[in-house]
């Protein structure tokens, strides 16, 4: 009996092996087709970096695509950190990235490329602190997000903030990126005193549309993420530098005046004077009409210069 | 007498070496990795500035800090000992009850199905496991447990709980179907009820293999990456205390594996931060080596009886 249904058992994974090398060996050449048939003389050019900056650089490859037929622009998301190693280890030909090279990340690129990296401000986007839409908290200090956010810090609870979270539950609930994220960077410089780090413990995600969704699921939680990521489930508080000063709400127009204390360049690096393809690609961006994609994805146009 | 062409015998010498090489490349290969982990990490290992000690017992991980880096991982063991421990929890009775009820009580008919359907359990890619932790256990934990954010310990534990039930079931099956019929002829003999025979006679008899099922569950669990890090919340974060019930299954904490797959990414090559993951690679593969050793050894001590 148990011998009989062993080789049946065979049989049947003999008979699964065989129909899956013949779907992979059709596969293959469907594939290969393809690749004969699609990949004429288009270029392409390859983008990564800033998860911030991944949708407005979708948004401008696609843009890009539509008016020049033989430009293919790829997008990749991923981190700043991790785009500037993509255009170091020459997989990328231009880096998004939502904060500036660190210096020992210039030193890397100059020492493989042989020349400094070109540096574009692409626009700038002001950081939003998103709350849950129900938490009664509007306005926020710097100096209270470094008491949140901060390794020394002594914010805890919402209640040392005067309010009461909708759901009754009086510990804040940190949402953080991961470190090789820019805003990440960029968050920790402005609001944690200078060499300190983040406070341990909280949440560390991986996307900027992330944070926002878990802070509009969380009532007692708090966020910060690009001000172009937000839903009706949330709401963005108006920050001060300190207490007695005024706040400000992450407006564009606040941020191109310099007043909100948390918006940022944001960044593209290519690993020398770009030339080509590459070169127009940029150029076009910083367009009108590239600048006007920009708008609408939620960040402030580069300032002219 | 018959003489066999040069060739044939040629051929069959060199079919020999083929498989011989196949069978001891596994060997080669687990020496390669280990070498390869152990060379990158090796730097900061005899640089002398780190403190294996201290590695292992500080809880400050702040590894891509540019003034003070830190390493300390013994949050993220604790991360990965807690999500191991209740994913055990939950599925060592779920694994070895189905591995009991598949091997004696049901239908030879329903125990085809239910095989092949655990091996589909099996099939499902751990991203998949993943989704499901951040998008449906998330909401579910929130609801049920009214914690205040559903990516914690349990969600973790939950996913790997149902990715290690598989194992548990088909080797722990396997390990019941070894018990010879002659020993449950001789309890039903005696007069015993069914149940009586399960637990007097046969689990006593196939301890050593339910066992190895149970620790090859352990080893799945731990050296799994992706569905942690979604479903654990990524934070650092010990959800240990000394009172009962000692471990907090609503915290959020981080493992080691998901530290790796979030950090490496970033990371420059050589750096501290790039050499520190890799050691704790070491310590992730000692772990496993050490869990599956045991399994191995329990059950040569089945076999030697």
């Amino acid at each position: 009996m148990s011998t009989i249904q062993k080789s049946t058992f065979a049989m049947y994974g003999l008979t699964v092996l065989a129909s899956t090398l013949i779907l992979v060996g059709c596969g293959k050449k469907t594939t290969n087709g393809d690749q004969s048939a699609g990949g004429g003389n288009s270029v392409e050019i390859q983008n990564a970096g800033s998860d911030t900056m991944v949708n407005l650089a979708q948004a401008w490859a696609e843009a890009y695509g539509a008016a020049n037929n033989n430009v293919d622009v790829a997008v990749a998301g991923g981190g700043s950190g991790t785009g500037i190693a993509a255009l170091i280890n020459g997989t990328a030909d231009i880096a998004n990235c939502s904060r500036a090279m660190k210096s020992s990340e210039l030193t890397k690129s100059v020492n493989t490329h042989g020349q400094d990296p070109k540096q574009y401000v692409m626009g700038l986007d002001a950081l939003a602190v998103y709350v849950h839409k129900d938490n009664p908290l509007d306005e926020i200090t710097i100096e209270q997000l470094g008491g949140i956010y901060g390794e020394d810090g002594a914010i805890t609870k919402w209640s040392q903030l005067g309010v009461k979270s909708s759901d009754g539950n009086d510990e804040i609930i940190r949402i953080s990126r991961q470190s090789n994220s820019g805003t990440y960077v960029y968050f920790k410089e402005t609001v944690v005193p200078k060499g300190k780090e983040f406070k341990l413990g909280s949440r560390d995600l991986h996307g900027s549309k992330d944070v926002v969704e878990l802070v509009g699921n969380t009532p007692s939680a708090i966020g910060y993420s690009g001000m172009g990521y937000a839903t009706d489930h949330v709401k963005m508080l108006k920050v001060a530098l300190k207490e007695g000063e005024t706040y400000y709400a992450p407006s564009l127009q606040n941020s191109l005046d310099r007043k909100y204390p948390i918006a940022r360049p944001l960044y593209m690096y290519t690993t020398g004077e770009p030339t080509g393809h590459i070169k127009s690609y940029i150029d076009w961006c910083l367009t009108d009409a590239g600048q006007k994609i920009v708008v609408d994805n939620g960040y402030i146009p580069a300032p002219k210069n | 007498m018959l003489q066999r062409s040069k060739y044939k015998v040629i051929r069959e010498v060199l079919i020999e070496w083929i498989i011989r090489i196949c069978g001891i490349s596994a060997v080669v290969f687990v020496f390669a990795i280990f070498l390869f982990v152990f060379w990158q990490g090796k730097g900061l290992i005899f640089s002398g500035d780190f403190d294996f000690w201290k590695f292992l017992t500080t809880k400050e991980w702040y590894p891509a800090s540019e003034n003070n880096p830190r390493y300390g991982v013994s949050a993220l063991i604790a991360g990965t000992v807690s999500v191991t421990v209740l994913a055990m929890i939950i599925a060592v009775p779920f694994g070895l009850g189905a591995a009991l009820f598949i091997s004696e009580f049901c239908s030879p008919k329903l125990k085809e199905t239910l095989k092949i359907v655990i091996e589909l359990l099996a099939a499902i890619p751990s991203v998949v496991w993943g989704f499901i932790g951040l998008t449906i256990m998330n909401h579910l934990i929130m609801e049920l447990f009214g914690a205040p954010i559903g990516l914690t310990v349990l969600n973790g534990a939950i996913i790997l709980a149902l990715m290690s039930v598989p194992i548990i079931v088909s080797i722990g099956e396997d390990a019941l179907q070894a018990v010879p019929d002659s020993y449950r002829e001789a309890g039903i003999g005696l007069g015993v009820t069914r149940w009586q025979m399960v637990y007097k006679v046969l689990l006593p008899a196939a301890k050593n293999g339910l066992l190895a099922a149970v620790l090859l569950g352990v080893g799945r669990a731990i050296g799994e990456t992706m569905a942690v890090l979604m479903a654990t919340g990524h934070a650092v974060h010990i959800p240990f205390d000394a009172e009962f019930p000692f471990l907090h299954g609503l915290d959020s904490v981080r493992t080691l594996t998901a530290t790796i797959a979030a950090e490496l990414g970033e990371t420059a090559r050589d750096s501290s931060h790039y050499q520190v993951l890799f050691i704790i690679g070491i310590l992730l593969f000692t772990i496993t080596f050490a869990v599956n050793l045991t399994a191995d050894l329990i059950v040569k001590g089945v076999k030697g009886k």
